[in-house]
């Protein structure tokens, strides 16, 4: 794995105002990077501001503190020339293929929407150019003319990974990108996705709440949770041992496609819900919810840790100084 | 046991511009007293439309019911005048759709919305209605019951109103529950939370479920017997085990392989197989084997005829002409790289 940084995201907070004084703090102070070359998948349930913080990467949302650095420059201090260079480098995959595509404007024009937009090609390279996309992400050249209402939602998704690619992106944030698809077409998309990988020479962000899916697709995964990342390992790792009580309630909640397995694990059911993220509990943000919780969650934040080798989480079960060594012990 | 629900040769078809769309085309199945029975398909595969059909609410003007018959404890309920099925709705079978956050009407009090459904079929005095609807706030694991009454629909989470649609199906002790996509809309923890729900209703009160999904891995927590939709036909039944283990379709064998493997300590990452191509179109369904154009393993046979339904044992049976007795054995194809 190359260990050169192409993304890094520093202390970036996003606050939403939500009237008089109160702001729904939907990323709040997160710091990691993305190596070139890697998939890094993020995962969390709706809520936990995994999309808006994929959405501030790349741009769409300002970000209200902190930095964002890609390939060595500051994103948010970029101008005129180097904005917008900068835009086509990174590119968005949406989650919704019917929402996302304007449905009165022709493929081409969809595809050929970036390529347009920073007047990259003209008239018949454009038109080429576009038919080379469709080939690549499985379509026709035919399709070219028609409109999205004549695609299926595989297709549309395709069309949408036609539309990133046309600017010949190096970075590109993939919001749930087969959550509204049928399961024998999600193998076809996340195929489409590793294949463009290795040709295009890409690093995606994948955003997604289907673990199974992440874990195939990833080499890292950061777990959010209200707005915080909790956990952050190789995919390996987060699966096999799973270090924050998030996480592991998290992983023990994905239903398993076989019955033997699924009537003899021992499952860990969360109780309750998401607390508000306008006014998200103090300290730790997961005790409420937590069984292992202790007195020292509810008064002081967990410091963001590396517990084992390049296994980083935000909880006070791992801190020896608070108590923390015995769970451990305990735990294994 | 006794058979509650029989559902045979059930056909049903939608009047479109395009023309006449057949949703269903022939499906059986049937559901024994207290038993978890899992529909599996993709979307528009008539799972839904198949539900529907059977509680009597589809649309009038726009379906044809072409034929078949559904029985309920013995009784022909297809095309029941309106007041005997809404009589048997909510009492006898109820239903949990899919979508929580438009099923509950927005302008009235939780607690009012569950009392609706005893008020009518029930002569219960107003104390006693209010007390069974606290209980059942209760059974549904809803924290305080007395404040939960009172408050509407925006005030509670996605799993909360999910709680609620099943408090309002269990109202009147059904025996049949139908779940359109209970746990679609919903986060994996809380998800998880609706699933052991069901299961607990299910043993405590020896209530039969129909779950109506798409994802595997809950039918595989839930259901004891599984039929699997596609293009508006059953295309192959049985025990969970029989399914998951030794799957007889290509269909499911594909359905199953497109999902990654989620093992602990196994990290191979092996490239997913997914089917090619997608769902026929059902303006006009193919005459054969609806599978056909995306099975690896068609022959000439499969697109010319309807494969009849064969069965491996007797909760076992699948529509494919690799179980017929004159095609080459699924064995030979099995080792020639079926069983991927």
């Amino acid at each position: 794995m190359m260990s050169e940084p192409l993304v890094e995201v520093q202390k970036v907070k996003k606050y939403f105002n939500v009237g008089r004084n109160e702001a729904v703090k939907a990323v709040d102070d997160i710091s990691f990077f993305i190596n070139k070359g890697e998939t890094f998948g993020l995962v969390g349930e709706s809520g936990s501001g995994k999309s808006t913080l994929g959405r501030t990467i790349v741009g769409l949302h300002q970000a209200t503190d902190g930095r964002i650095v890609f390939g060595g420059k500051e994103t948010t201090s970029l101008k005129g020339k180097e904005a917008r260079e900068l835009n086509r480098t990174m590119q968005m995959i949406f989650q919704d293929p019917h929402a996302s595509l304007n449905p009165r404007m022709r493929i081409i024009d969809i595809i050929a929407e970036g390529i347009d937009a920073h007047g990259l090609l003209k008239g018949k390279e454009r038109k080429e150019r576009v038919y080379e996309l469709l080939k690549k992400v499985g379509l026709d050249a035919e399709h070219a003319r028609r409109y999205p209402h004549e695609f299926s939602g595989g297709q549309r998704q395709r069309i949408g990974i036609a539309r990133a690619l046309a600017v010949n992106p190096d970075f590109i944030v993939a919001d749930e990108p087969i959550s509204a698809l049928d399961v024998s077409i999600q193998a076809q998309i996340v195929n489409l996705l590793e294949d463009l990988k290795e040709e295009e020479g890409l690093t995606y962000l994948f955003i997604a709440h289907d673990l199974g899916m992440v874990k195939h697709i990833s080499d890292r995964i950061g777990v959010m949770y209200l707005g915080q990342l909790v956990e952050l390992t190789d995919s390996e790792s987060l699966f096999d041992d799973p270090l924050h009580p998030y996480t592991q309630a998290l992983l023990s909640a994905i239903p398993i496609p076989n019955p033997k397995e699924a009537s003899t694990r021992e499952r860990i059911v969360l109780e309750g819900d998401l607390p508000s993220p306008i006014t998200p509990p103090s300290g730790c943000r997961f005790r409420t919810r937590c069984a292992h919780a202790m007195d020292i969650c509810s008064k002081e934040v967990p410091e963001w840790k590396e517990a084992r080798e390049n296994h980083w989480v935000a909880c006070h079960l791992f801190n020896e100084t608070k108590g923390g060594k015995e769970y451990e012990k305990n735990h294994l | 046991m006794s058979r509650l629900l029989e559902v045979n040769d059930l056909k049903v078809s939608f009047k479109t511009y395009g023309g006449e769309v057949k949703a269903v085309r022939g499906v059986d199945f049937h559901i024994d007293q207290g038993e978890v029975l899992a529909i599996v398909g993709e979307s528009g595969c008539g799972k839904s439309v198949t539900a529907q059909s059977i509680m009597g609410l589809l649309p009038k003007k726009v379906s044809m019911i072409k034929g078949g018959s559904v029985t309920f404890n013995g009784e022909e309920i297809l095309g029941l005048p309106k007041k005997k099925m809404q009589k048997l709705k909510g009492s006898e079978i109820g239903l949990i759709s899919q979508d929580p956050m438009t099923s509950l009407n927005p302008t009235m009090r939780i607690g009012s919305q569950i009392a609706e459904a005893i008020k009518k079929h029930t002569n219960y005095s107003k104390s006693q209605v209010y007390a069974r609807v606290i209980e059942l706030l209760h059974l549904v694991g809803i924290p305080n019951p007395e404040k939960r009454y009172k408050q509407y629909p925006h005030e509670l989470s996605g799993g909360m109103r999910q709680r609620v649609l099943i408090a309002m199906a269990l109202s009147c002790e059904p025996k049949l529950l139908i779940a359109d996509e209970p746990t679609t809309a919903l986060d994996v923890t809380i998800q998880a939370q609706i699933l052991d729900l069901l299961k607990d209703i299910q043993k405590r009160l020896d209530t039969s479920i129909i779950l109506i999904t798409h994802d595997l891995g809950v039918v595989a927590e839930v259901a004891q017997r599984v039929a699997v939709m596609y293009a508006g036909v059953v295309i192959e039944s049985g025990e969970v085990e029989e399914i998951f283990e030794a799957p007889k379709h290509p269909y499911t064998w594909g359905l199953l392989h497109s999902v990654p493997k989620y093992e602990k300590g196994n990290h191979e990452k092996s490239r997913l197989v997914p089917i090619e191509g997608s769902p026929p179109d059902l303006f006009a369904p193919p005459v054969g084997c609806p599978f056909a154009a995306r099975c690896e393993y068609a022959m000439e046979i499969c697109v010319d005829q309807m494969p009849d339904v064969t069965k491996s044992s007797p909760t076992h049976s699948a529509r494919c002409w690799l179980n017929d007795s004159q095609a080459p054995s699924v064995k030979d194809f099995v080792a020639a790289g079926g069983e991927r």
